[in-house]
């Protein structure tokens, strides 16, 4: 009877390891599905590339593309947003500069952070942006304007079928919780 | 009842000796009676909200209900019933049973049994009593999708958080339990492969709810920290992505709905043979069936998402993995099928009831794996179509399988037989009311009437009505069921030991009713060669 109590003990336990593991799996899945998406392109998430990665030389190929721009502000988001060129032709290789215009509509000073999307969605990984102001957080004063620079190259092997690729950033307000973490530092300043 | 006598300690009053009995019982019957009144209840409660939408639906326009009492009526019935009623219908019957079918004298863990059962009413009542908070109950659908729920949820999405963490730990310390009895508790000689099927169907069952509940309480709890803490698990704007949460939900979302069948499978494979009086046909490949369904159900998540932005080759290999789980369920149909043939079957209602599930699940099943085509899914997905696959496998799914175990075990567990009269016209009422009620969804729904929503176009009236009407006699006819219940709790006919003549099992060698404790000295489990000892 003891040998069956501590099978039953030994098997209690190993099962609530079992559910607490999964628990931390389900937090898992955050940063693997983030590490997924990146290494697939899937969900045509772009992401920030170290100017180092870029190629001394590029190869300029003959191939010319259209790439298209979008801006949206999502939902409360007190900015003005929007692409300055709404469409380039470029040539594969070739370092191109465009910029977006913001302005803060606001009484108050917003921090806001764009997020890219490419589509189709497999064209993600052959975009490579070097300069980009979705790469940190952007604070604008109060009414305060500007344009906001994107220096990017498209890689000359994206596949020969996409002949125009869509850029779009939806611009969103940054969570308070920063904005709120500063005010209490400051206050008990 | 002469078997309560122990439990009755003098100079205290009625009351105290009733609550102190039901709240501190650690007895595997009593908590398993407990579990079917709760699961009873909110059959009801779920059923009411159901009548809610039905009588919204029955005519185009807005009648009864706003939009956002339709959407949080959607949302509270989805969860009460697959929580409040499914489950703890099949932990109940978990409760009652596998200690008598594996010869054991109660639950391993009698105490956590207890712990687990009290924290449901708890859970529940959190749940419904959003309805009465400001902002209402939660209506993002049983689903609760971001950013519905996060950036759009209303206030009492928070205490809808808290109940299902609740809802949680006691289904995960309920599995644990089940399987720590089945694997320690079996009387000598019933090695697993000799354990009857709804304990087999049970043990899997239970290895799943360890493993997939805790995903969803990770779920809620990072919609909750994303509510209030800042974090962006599912925020785009702090990096995070809203699609994320149809991932880790559907993970655990996907298990969860062969969690909502598994046992009921276990309940066909026990009753079938009972009234065929023949074995159970193909009983390995039945255990084997019933585990590959449920390894395959971890990876077929996404044909829910197909219309998420999916790339081709995932939704390749999950609509190939999907339609693989239609191999395992046919061995399992074509099993019972093929346990009936040539048998001498008798029509009592546990076996009415079981051949309906046998029927119509696999009708669902059939619209499940139309669903499974990724091009077909697409004109399908949010329509009403997917709201009649998935009723289809889970009213006469599910919930029949738990009326003809209730049918079958009740002799056992009151002593008295239940109306066969009655129990006969529940059932016919019960097929006919669920078929009325879901057979004309489907074609609603292939002719594009989406789901969710408290408003439709002119052309889906005429099926509405009939669906409202199916759904009114089905509502009713399970008043009637409540009464046979509770008539047969009062008294009727004596049951015998056995009951049903062609019934095989350790429980059926013990008197009707059961006595409180049972296998208190393990009984002998027979070689092959043997009978069952009877009364």
């Amino acid at each position: 009877m003891t040998k069956n109590r501590n099978n039953q003990r030994k098997h209690t336990i190993l099962l609530s390891g079992l559910a607490v593991g999964m628990l931390g799996f389900a937090f898992a899945l955050v940063p693997l599905y983030a590490i997924f998406c990146e290494v697939t392109g899937i969900n045509g998430k772009t992401y920030a590339q170290e100017i180092d990665d870029t190629p001394a030389v590029l190869q300029v190929s003959e191939r010319e593309v259209t790439i298209q721009f979008l801006g949206q502000v999502g939902r409360g988001m007190p900015w003005e947003f929007r692409p300055m060129d709404t469409q380039l032709k470029v040539r594969l290789g070739e370092i191109n500069l465009t910029s977006y215009y913001a302005r803060n509509r606001a009484t108050q000073a917003v921090t806001g952070q764009a997020v890219p999307s490419v589509s189709p969605f497999y064209a993600s990984n052959y975009l490579h942006k070097i300069e980009c102001f979705c790469f940190t957080q952007q604070l604008l004063e109060a009414g305060e304007e500007q344009q906001m620079s994107l220096r990017f190259y498209i890689d000359e092997d994206l596949p020969e079928e996409i002949k125009t690729l869509t850029l779009s950033y939806a611009l969103f307000e940054v969570p308070e919780l920063e904005v709120a973490s500063l005010t209490l530092t400051n206050n008990l300043q | 009842m002469a078997v309560t006598a122990d439990h009755n300690i003098p100079n205290r009053s009625p009351l105290m000796a009733f609550l102190s009995r039901w709240l501190l019982t650690t007895n595997h019957k009593e908590i398993g009676t407990l579990y079917m009144w709760l699961s009873f209840v909110l059959f009801f409660i779920g059923g009411a909200m159901a009548m809610v939408i039905r009588m919204e639906l029955f005519q185009p326009g807005i009648q009864f209900a706003e939009p956002l009492l339709y959407n949080q009526m959607v949302t509270l019935h989805g969860l009460i019933m697959v929580f409040g009623v499914v489950m703890p219908g099949f932990v109940g019957l978990a409760n009652w049973q596998l200690p008598m079918m594996i010869g054991a004298p109660d639950m391993a863990l009698p105490r956590l049994n207890n712990f687990s059962f009290w924290i449901l009413p708890f859970a529940f009542t959190l749940l419904i009593s959003t309805l009465f908070m400001e902002g209402g109950a939660p209506n993002f659908g049983w689903t609760f999708y971001a950013p519905l729920s996060t950036t759009y949820g209303p206030p009492s999405t928070d205490v809808f958080i808290f109940g299902v963490h609740l809802m949680g730990i006691s289904s995960v310390l309920g599995a644990i339990n089940i399987i720590v009895t089945i694997f320690n508790l079996r009387v000598k000689g019933m090695t697993l492969m000799k354990m009857p099927l709804f304990v087999w169907t049970w043990l899997i069952t239970a290895f799943l709810l360890v493993m997939v509940m805790p995903v969803l309480a990770g779920a809620v709890t990072m919609v909750l920290t994303d509510r209030h803490f800042g974090t962006s698990f599912f925020a785009a704007a702090g990096g995070g992505d809203p699609l994320l949460f149809q991932h880790v939900f559907w993970f655990f979302g996907h298990p969860e709905v062969y969690i909502l069948i598994l046992p009921g499978f276990g309940i066909a494979s026990q009753i079938i043979p009972t009234f065929a009086r023949k074995k159970l046909f193909g009983y390995h490949s039945m255990v084997y069936a019933t585990a590959s369904i449920a390894i395959l159900s971890f990876v077929v998540w996404g044909h829910h998402m197909f219309t998420t932005g999916m790339p081709l080759t995932a939704e390749l290999f999950v609509m190939y993995a999907t339609m693989l789980i239609a191999v395992p369920t046919g061995v399992k149909v074509f099993n019972w099928v093929a346990t009936m043939w040539r048998g001498s079957i008798t029509f009592e209602t546990p076996m009415l009831f079981a051949l309906g599930f046998v029927i119509l699940f696999t009708i669902g099943g059939f619209s499940g794996l139309m669903l499974a085509l990724v091009p077909a899914d697409f004109q399908y997905h949010d329509t009403f179509f997917v709201v009649a696959h998935f009723h289809y496998v889970l009213y006469p799914g599910a919930i029949f399988g738990i009326m003809s175990a209730v049918y079958y075990w009740l002799p056992k567990w009151t002593g008295n037989m239940y109306d066969e009269r009655l129990g006969k016209i529940h059932f016919w009422t019960a097929i006919i009311g669920v078929n009325m009620t879901f057979f004309p969804m489907h074609f609603l729904g292939l002719a594009g009437m989406p789901r969710r929503i408290v408003d439709y176009s002119l052309q889906f009236a005429d099926f509405n009505m009939v669906a409202s009407f199916g759904a009114g006699m089905l509502g009713l006819t399970q008043v009637l069921f409540l009464y046979i219940v509770i008539k047969t709790i009062r008294g009727g006919k004596k049951a015998t030991g056995r009951v049903w003549e062609g019934a095989e099992g350790l429980e059926w060698t013990l008197a009707s009713p059961a006595p409180l404790h049972t296998f208190e000295t393990p009984p002998k489990f027979p070689t092959p060669e043997e009978d069952y000892p009877r009364d």
